[in-house]
């Protein structure tokens, strides 16, 4: 006697009212959105963030502006070291091979350095990607062979050649102290980084940043949720145990790194646009440190996280810029011993100390507390 | 020929000090599994200590409280911010050093400011002759220097019982608390171990040339050269370390020669390249022990 197979329920199945957190099919257990809540929390900040292109000052966007094209690179860093667990303080190399592939493509063609004249964004951005990526799979046969702390030394490592290399090829670069201009950001046509008929330079490209944050934010989560995202974890959690149950390692981490190293690309190839301008000397390690704490103080494997953790480095030197006025004995002389800038700095080495050691989670962290303790109100001990 | 030992010799001069502050690494990795980002900031902080006392007190005194002070220094951050985290990955651990590196670089920095300051050291850029080599006295300093140290360190962990708790809390830590090693004394040991010899280290990269507030990157190149070695390894730190000095010094006398299409300063990261084509051959280094995988 055969037993019919059990009735899986498929697509969306009907929602019960009143009970928010009942799921009746596996689709809405693995849904992006899958509280009503979330929905409407979600579609508020979106809206929120379009509305603030009006809202805010230019001065304003700008600094917005930048925290979402590092907010992609952070995603990118996340989605290789969060979710699939390979420690990479590489970041920064896979940022400078964007910024410099999109930087030469739509670059004047003729000038003092490499240039291609092809401004437009929707070239220049998935190439930036591609470029990076390809690097990012060169380099990750290495993550094949090496565990943990090997692999963090050896994308150091990475970091310093690459530094070499942008410092040496004047061509590409312009040469430290010198520079060069940046990817011209252009679509259909219209200059998004000068004054038009449809806003100015900062909110058009605040626009832009936050259209393209969105849509890498969208993919990195259907990402983490798709059978690839179950491999990265499970190789995460123990590589061998994954291995055993049939994860292949190799195409994994080359995966992994393969689309981390694009969001980096493409971060890179964006954040320079907003100051038009790109310094061989700025790929440094502690650009790959800034990451690493946008991931850890936002929140290790989670895209929301990233983001914030992105908004809260950015924000946090326009918010140390204002100290000195407030804080008599800060001074804004970088001459002077407790100046700013080693505010700024400290700030940055002791938030990743106190984070780590008091909140591993991140902001992302905090925020489940919040809402737990919400959630359960009057009843919260 | 002449050209070639003498180059050997300023090689295996900053090795040494390679290897002393590799030698740190190695001694934390061995204790507690992390690798210490916050060797760096000790190593400058021992240099900068050394020359605000050497006024005071004379050279070799200001040296050995520098080393003492650092050595203070790094058990205070072990105690404050390491030993919270036992237990915890290592990755995790790891990152809080690069955060501690980061704020004690800045509170070094102002003890520095804008200009270079001497550690007041006796050997300057003084020349000596070796039959026909000429080598600036400095270079045979660090090897004598460092020499001594090793041997001192070694004889520390073969004879004496702190030496053997901190080789059986390296070799397995619950095994070692059973038997009633203080495991938290031997992380702090380490720790202030590790300080001591990157004080000394920071010494003697200010020789000569002076401390200036990019000096931290020196430190860097110890990476290599535990990588080169082994992580595990003490022995294999000191041959990563003088192997990591003489690569740099070969390209720096002869690269621009043989092969100037590498770029200008390519001695500077050289060091990263021999590391990588190591662990293409030997993914554990030269002498690491291979982890034995379990599921």
């Amino acid at each position: 006697m055969t037993r019919a197979a059990p009735h899986i329920p498929a697509g969306r199945s009907r929602r019960v009212r009143g009970r928010p957190l009942l799921y009746t099919s596996y689709t809405q257990d693995m849904a992006l959105l899958d509280t009503p809540a979330k929905k409407t929390g979600t579609a508020v900040l979106v809206l929120l963030a379009f509305a603030l292109a009006v809202l805010l000052q230019d001065r304003s966007l700008e600094v917005l502006a930048g925290a979402y094209a590092l907010a992609i690179g952070a995603i990118g860093l996340n989605l290789v070291t969060g979710y699939a667990g390979q420690v990479s303080l590489g970041h920064a190399f896979f940022v400078a091979i964007g910024a410099y592939t999109a930087a030469a493509l739509s670059g004047p063609p003729g000038g003092d350095t490499l240039g291609y004249g092809l401004a437009e964004l929707w070239i220049w951005l998935p190439a930036a990607g591609l470029a990076a990526a390809a690097a990012g799979v060169l380099v990750a046969p290495l993550a094949t062979r090496l565990r943990g702390l090997y692999l963090a030394v050896v994308t150091l490592g990475l970091v310093f050649l690459g530094e070499h290399v942008f410092k040496e090829w004047d061509e590409l670069t312009g040469g430290p102290g010198v520079g060069r201009e940046a990817a011209v950001p252009q679509l259909l046509g219209v200059r998004l980084d000068q004054d038009g008929p449809l806003g100015t330079k900062e909110q058009l490209l605040y626009t832009l940043m936050l259209t393209l944050l969105i849509v890498f934010a969208v993919a990195a989560r259907n990402l983490a949720r798709s059978r690839v995202g179950r491999a990265f974890a499970a190789i995460r959690d123990r590589d061998i145990a994954a291995a055993v149950i049939g994860v292949p390692l190799t195409r994994y981490k080359v995966l992994a790194f393969g689309i981390s190293s694009f969001y980096a690309g493409c971060a890179g190839g964006l954040l320079y646009t907003i100051s038009g301008y790109v310094e061989p000397g700025s790929f440094n390690l502690l650009l790959s440190v800034q990451f690493i704490a946008m991931v850890l103080i936002g929140g290790v494997a989670t895209v929301s996280g990233s983001i914030a953790g992105a908004l809260f480095i950015s924000l946090l030197q326009p918010v140390t810029r204002s100290l000195p006025a407030l804080v008599p004995f800060i001074s804004a002389d970088t001459t002077k011993t407790p100046n700013v800038f080693q505010v700024e700095t400290v700030l940055y080495g002791l938030l990743i100390v106190l984070f780590l050691i008091f909140e591993p989670r991140g902001l992302y962290g905090l925020w489940i507390r919040v809402r737990n303790y919400w959630k359960a109100w009057p009843f919260s001990y | 020929m002449k050209g070639l030992l003498e180059t050997l010799i300023r090689g295996l001069g900053n090795g040494s000090v390679y290897a002393l502050l590799a030698l740190g690494f190695v001694i934390i990795y061995k204790a507690t599994r992390v690798i210490s980002f916050a060797q760096p900031a000790l190593m400058l902080a021992g240099g900068v200590a050394v020359s605000h006392l050497t006024g005071v007190t004379g050279f070799y005194p200001a040296v050995l409280l520098s080393a003492l002070l650092i050595a203070g220094v790094a058990l205070a951050i072990e105690r404050v911010a390491i030993r919270p985290m036992v237990g915890r990955p290592v990755f995790v651990v790891a990152i809080i050093t690069l955060g501690i590196d980061v704020v004690v670089r800045v509170v070094v920095n102002a003890f520095i400011g804008r200009d270079v300051r001497q550690v007041g050291d006796p050997w300057g850029f003084m020349q000596v002759s070796i039959g026909p080599l000429v080598v600036q006295t400095r270079w045979l300093a660090m090897m004598a220097a460092t020499a001594v140290l090793v041997g001192l360190l070694f004889a520390f962990f073969r004879h004496t019982r702190y030496g053997l708790a901190m080789r059986a809390a390296a070799f397995d830590q619950e095994t070692a608390l059973a038997q009633g090693v203080s495991v938290g004394a031997v992380f702090a040991l380490s720790w202030g171990l590790a300080g001591f010899l990157a004080a000394i280290a920071g010494m003697f990269v200010g020789t000569g040339q002076g401390i200036e507030q990019m000096t931290w990157v020196v430190a860097l190149k110890a990476l290599p050269a535990i990588i080169v070695g082994g992580l595990d390894s003490l022995g294999g730190a000191v041959a990563g370390g003088l192997v990591v000095g003489v690569v740099e010094s070969l390209f720096q006398s002869y690269q621009g020669e043989y092969a100037p299409w590498l770029g200008q300063n390519f001695a500077v990261v050289s060091p990263y390249v021999v590391m990588l084509v190591v662990l293409l051959v030997r993914p554990y280094g030269l002498f690491g022990t291979r982890e034995v995988e379990r599921v």
